[in-house]
């Protein structure tokens, strides 16, 4: 009888400790998607902010003052504002379409920040085909925008998801080119690797110089994908209202927002990982992370330092990009596509040729 | 205040007035300060159509510069209410030719940063080069005046054509255009700013002293301390204000070269201190009866941009 007690209490204590493991195994995966999302959000707090002021500061006049020091809070602000607003649907639109729209735009976008590296083993997955998750999972979000362009029972609405869909798809090609391109000089699809292919000698290793050509058609292309001016055609405010977004107010309007500036922000986090190498200090001759893979404070200083050196250099890019957009007009429709079919896609086959052509010839 | 200037114009004529000297030169200068106002207003609102929005910011600037000018000789920003038959309202107040030439100096750079955003843009050309064309003969056809229809080559200014105050003296240059498309009659604009600059440059530098109204005390009030001291003042200042004062019978057209074309006031009078008939002849009525020409074989997004080229205001449309 005693045996049969302690015997049961052994099975009890034990299976107590295995589903507490479970328990811990599921929260341990769901803690870095949390974190992942929480600082992705914070991260497009803090480009509305930067937005605001560069543009600020290039039209010579004073951004956000007073939600927050500095402004910081606008966007928080302006999301509260969304949030409690009417959420309007159109009486004769198709609801279902029109309300889920938004959201397969922002998922879409959401999806692809699993597959980038902020540093050496921090990665929300490390992916055999990370690069090429991102151009499929990217490829959904104009599926988004014609459901809202249709669900919204306004023909210009309409016209303006299909415009938006038409760019998406045009410049997606010559991305996966570029990406293409870079697959083959490191000689692996996983973003990881890239970057450690990249980190050999330091700033001079960047993928930057060994692909010219093909960074510029991925910075043009990436712009036209985010639809940030001059590539903003679907949403301009002379032509078509707001284009698909037009019937869209309160929160569906602040994903449509967010959703921009989601895209806008992975696009900059993968021309660092393809072209700027991602967490490397990239000052040459300096070899850091062996100095850091000594003891765990250490491991845990270098992962902190790569994440800064990421954000630093997706920060630089996204300067370029805001800065581009108060500066540049608009292009129209039918100059937009010729851009990205006549002349993108020829350059960056030509791109493709001649990377293909160096591999051969180094072996 | 080009409106202002075309009114008082055709009551002028009519009465057959003479504008002394130095109240000729004060219209001239915020004339031609009221056409770089315009110029910078059109021509950043279009740029904003297109897509650009930072010029609207830097333009919205240098306007405000103007704006106070405007404020400081009559008190009100944009509706100046300056220009009255006989002269001007007010003398120009200390200070104000000293500030005006320093704003001119440092605005032909503001123009260049203007032109360096969009002139030589691979993507601006690609929008304006050849779009809403319009040929020497249709824009005559279509009653166009004023940059509309120096695009395409009719060299016709009023100031030239038909000279009106002291516009025979000064020497502008007036950019012609060739082709008569949308570049065209923005680079006619900023031509236009510049020689609006060079135009009051020269105004200041030969400003007479002297009236600023006509001597007639039956058309234009008297000063508030001559009215306080004398009678015959104080009379004609009452009746002035009260009852205005007549004009003969016959009636006229008066049109000036205003910053959006050929605006013409044609005045009719019986006689009486009240006009029989005053109908104002706004370009942007002419020209925005052209859009369905130009717009013919262009895109939608091409739309937006000729109404933000031809300069319109509702407001002169529907009158």
């Amino acid at each position: 009888m005693i045996i049969d007690t302690t015997e049961v209490q052994d099975i009890n204590s034990f299976s107590r400790l295995e589903s507490l493991k479970e328990v811990y195994g599921i929260i341990g995966m769901f803690l870095p998607i949390l974190t992942l999302v929480l600082g992705i959000t914070i991260g497009v707090l803090v480009i509305v902010w930067l937005e605001r002021e560069i543009s600020a500061g290039i039209q010579q006049r004073i951004g956000p003052e007073y939600a927050g020091p500095l402004g910081i809070l606008q966007a928080l602000a302006d999301g509260t504002k969304l949030i409690f607003k009417e959420n309007l649907f159109p009486s004769r639109g198709d609801i279902r379409l029109f309300s889920i729209g938004p959201s397969i735009a922002v998922i879409s976008i959401l999806l692809s920040y699993s597959v980038i590296p902020f540093s050496y083993h921090f990665v929300l997955s490390d992916l055999n085909i990370g690069v090429f998750l991102w151009i499929a999972i990217s490829s959904i979000a104009p599926i988004g925008l014609l459901m809202s362009g249709y669900g919204s029972n306004n023909k210009y609405s309409f016209l303006g998801g299909l415009r938006a869909a038409a760019q998406s798809i045009s410049y997606e090609i010559p991305l996966t080119l570029c990406v293409l391109s870079i697959s083959l000089l490191s000689n692996s699809s996983s973003t990881v690797d890239i970057v450690e292919a990249q980190s050999k000698y330091g700033f001079w290793g960047w993928n930057l110089w060994r692909q010219p050509i093909g960074f510029f058609v991925f910075l043009i292309s990436s712009l036209a994908e985010c639809e940030r001016l001059p590539f903003d055609l679907p949403e301009a405010e002379e032509e078509l209202v707001a284009g698909y977004q037009t019937e869209y107010s309160g929160i569906k309007f602040g994903l449509f927002y967010v959703a921009s500036y989601l895209n806008l922000l992975v696009s900059s986090l993968f021309v660092t990982v393809l072209y700027l190498g991602g967490w490397n200090i990239s000052i040459p001759y300096i070899f850091v992370p062996e100095l850091f893979e000594i003891n765990k404070v250490g491991r845990v200083f270098g992962t902190t330092i790569g994440i800064f050196i990421t954000l630093a250099k997706t920060y630089l890019f996204l300067f370029i990009s805001i800065t581009t957009r108060w500066t540049l007009p608009r292009l129209r429709i039918d100059q937009l596509l010729n851009l990205g079919w006549k002349f993108l896609l020829p350059i960056s086959l030509g791109n493709l040729l001649l990377t293909t052509s160096f591999q051969l010839i180094s072996l | 205040m080009a409106q202002e200037h075309a009114h008082s114009s055709a009551v002028e004529k009519l009465l057959n007035c003479e504008v002394p000297l130095r109240a000729q030169y004060i219209r001239v200068l915020f004339r031609e300060i009221t056409r770089i106002s315009n110029h910078s207003l059109a021509l950043t609102t279009h740029a904003m159509d297109v897509g650009a929005s930072t010029p609207f910011l830097w333009a919205f600037e240098e306007r405000e510069k103007l704006l106070e000018f405007y404020e400081r000789v009559s008190g009100a920003r944009m509706h100046a209410s300056f220009i009255r038959p006989g002269g001007v309202a007010q003398d120009l107040p200390l200070g104000l030719c000293r500030d005006i030439d320093s704003s001119t100096q440092q605005f032909s750079s503001r123009i260049d940063e203007l032109e360096e955003m969009s002139t030589g843009n691979r993507i601006w050309k690609q929008r304006l080069v050849d779009i809403g064309t319009v040929t020497a003969q249709q824009a005559k056809d279509w009653g166009f005046s004023g940059v509309m229809l120096r695009g395409p080559g009719v060299c016709w200014d009023s100031r030239r054509a038909a000279p009106y105050d002291v516009h025979d003296q000064l020497d502008p240059d007036v950019p012609v255009g060739t082709r008569g498309d949308r570049y065209d009659r923005y680079c006619i604009r900023i031509e236009e700013m510049r020689q609006s600059v060079r135009i009051i440059v020269q105004c200041l530098n030969k400003m007479p002293s002297g009236m600023i109204k006509a001597d007639d005390r039956k058309l234009c009030p008297p000063s508030r301390c001559r009215m306080k001291l004398s009678m015959e003042s104080s009379i004609h200042h009452f009746e002035l204000y009260t009852e205005g004062f007549s004009v003969p019978a016959p009636s006229t057209y008066t049109a000036v070269e205003a910053p959006k074309g050929e605006f013409g006031v044609f005045l009719v009078s019986n006689g009486s201190n009240r006009p029989y008939r005053r109908k104002i002849r706004a370009p942007g009525s002419a020209h925005s009866q052209g859009l369905d020409s130009m717009s013919k074989h262009h895109m939608p997004a091409d739309v937006v941009t000729i109404i933000g080229t031809q300069d319109i205001v509702s407001g002169e449309v529907d009158r």
